[in-house]
């Protein structure tokens, strides 16, 4: 049994409960118990379909969990507990769990875990793990976030930009273990894309998936950093890069670009280069244009700089980089390097190493130390 | 969501605003403390930040190698200006803000005379894995 082939049903089942008058949060407590009974039972015994077995078991969960509930409060009556079985629709009921998961009503860690579990099927321990944090706290996290949401209506279409953010922000967290947080960001996106019409949803699912196909080379020995002008690009996967600049030209041929669109032109451009002294950085400098325009975001300026910089020599995107808020992260380390290609190597060295004391991540301070012993070498000798 | 260590000193951080060694307090006031950090602790359970705490005994040791083949060394004469830690929380917030108003509630224990004891805490981020994208 596929364990990622049955979660994929989890969204479509928790829909059926719904429809048939199941509250969220209700009907997600009975999907995880019966997708908990399933990885039990299924290996000794498949059944034949698996989508009618999971709404039948979870069905009866939530049953039993109203019946219990009505009990409790000691409320015996005649009146049939069950609200009547509608009809299993055909459709597909999860794009509305999407939004619902990622409402802006949640914070994002919220969203992303909800969202984890409710249409990625994970359970509160996979989820955890991923994150880091112990069970009970995320368990806490997941059920305040569906209290957070239990009286909003679910046939409202929502901020289609949250869900995208939120899958985003699942893809970046990418913490390893039990579950691949990236794996699993891409294949919520994908089930996304196939059930909406947006280009920015293919925009977002391309990118993931050219960052994707660079995972093998971006860390050396022992976790190193590796740049992209060094990484070894005989590793990088073709295969996820011919699909993501498939589906991000099909996406642009509709002519409604998106911030997602062009950040996917920009990999897809890196992607392409057969060797880093071949990247068309002018072309990736017009991409950083419409982002700009798109966005206005203050990184955005940041990276575009970097880009002038080898498109146009070092000087200019110094200059382009003099426009650019100082405090943003990774301006030190974005001024050293240009400055060390502007052959200033002591002022290098020294924003190398101030870079490296502002980094929020190991492999990222090493590789900035690294960078700065490695200028001030340089000027010793 | 980023975590962030909550350091509590024995010594090395600056005096306390309301500065009373604990052995010094009444049964009262120290059950109010306990009580306080137990609802502090829950209160995070609850919002899903919290992640870990432990407290650590006063005896700390400084250790080095003294080089190969001899017993290692530890330290002498220097030890009582030392800095010593005396426990530790770890939370994971949505925001460097959230993190400011967590420590700061932590630092509002009550403590002699049932008012707050205004604790210095050092706040430490944690080291991410890194990004798959940079943004």
């Amino acid at each position: 049994m596929n364990p990622s082939l049955v979660r994929e049903l989890v969204p479509a089942v928790i829909g059926v409960l719904v429809r048939r008058g199941a509250d969220f949060a209700s009907a997600e407590d009975a999907v995880q118990e019966a997708l908990i009974r399933a990885l039990e039972t299924w290996p000794d015994d498949p059944p034949r379909d698996a989508k009618a077995w999971l709404v039948a078991a979870a069905w009866r969960k939530f049953l039993d969990a109203a019946r219990a509930e009505k009990s409790r409060r000691g409320r015996e009556q005649t009146v049939k507990v069950e609200p009547p079985a509608g009809p299993v629709p055909g459709t597909d009921d999860s794009l509305w769990l999407y939004f619902l998961c990622a409402h802006p009503s949640l914070s994002p860690g919220s969203a992303a875990a909800l969202t984890l579990r409710a249409v990625g099927g994970l359970t509160t321990r996979q989820i955890a793990a991923a994150y880091l944090v112990p069970e009970a706290t995320m368990a806490q996290r997941i059920s305040r976030a569906k209290r957070s949401i239990a009286g909003l209506p679910l046939d409202r279409p929502g901020d289609l930009a949250t869900v995208l953010r939120v899958l985003y922000l699942v893809f970046n967290e990418g913490y390893g273990g039990d579950v691949d947080l990236v794996a699993e960001a891409i294949r919520l996106t994908r089930q996304l894309a196939a059930s909406t019409d947006e280009p920015e949803v293919a925009g977002l699912l391309a990118l993931m998936l050219l960052h994707h196909a660079r995972r093998a080379s971006r860390l050396g020995p022992g976790g190193r950093l590796v740049p992209l002008g060094e990484q070894d690009r005989s590793r990088w996967d073709t295969g996820l890069i011919a699909e993501g600049v498939t589906i991000l030209q099909a996406a642009l041929a509709r002519d409604r670009l998106g911030e997602y669109q062009a950040q996917a032109a920009i990999a897809a451009l890196h992607a392409d280069a057969p060797a880093a002294a071949e990247t068309d950085w002018v072309q990736i400098v017009e991409w950083y244009d419409e982002l700009l325009h798109l966005t206005g975001s203050p990184v955005v300026r940041l990276n575009r700089a970097v880009a002038v910089g080898e498109a146009d020599g070092p000087q200019a995107g110094l200059a382009e980089l003099s426009k650019v808020d100082p405090g943003l992260p990774r301006f030190t380390a974005v001024r050293a390097y240009l400055l060390e290609r502007a052959g200033d190597l002591a002022r290098a060295a020294e924003l190398y190493a101030e870079a490296s004391r502002a980094a929020t991540s190991l492999p990222e301070r090493d590789h900035l130390t690294r960078e700065a012993a490695r200028v001030r070498q340089a000027l010793r000798s | 969501m980023a975590k962030y260590l909550l350091l509590k000193h024995y010594r090395g951080a600056p005096a306390a605003v309301n500065d009373v060694q604990m052995d010094q307090w009444t049964t009262e006031e120290l059950t109010a403390h306990v009580q306080y950090m137990e609802d502090f602790v829950a209160r995070l359970e609850a919002t899903g930040e919290y992640v870990e705490n432990q407290a650590l005994s006063p005896q700390g040791t400084f250790v080095r190698s003294d080089g190969e083949g001899r017993p290692p060394v530890t330290d002498g004469p220097f030890a009582e200006t030392k800095d010593l830690i005396a426990g530790w929380m770890v939370i994971d917030v949505e925001s460097y803000e959230r993190a400011l108003e967590v420590a700061a509630e932590l630092s509002a224990a009550p403590g002699a005379g049932g008012r707050p004891v205004q604790e210095w805490l050092e706040l430490r981020p944690f080291y991410t894995a890194m990004c798959t994208v940079t943004e």
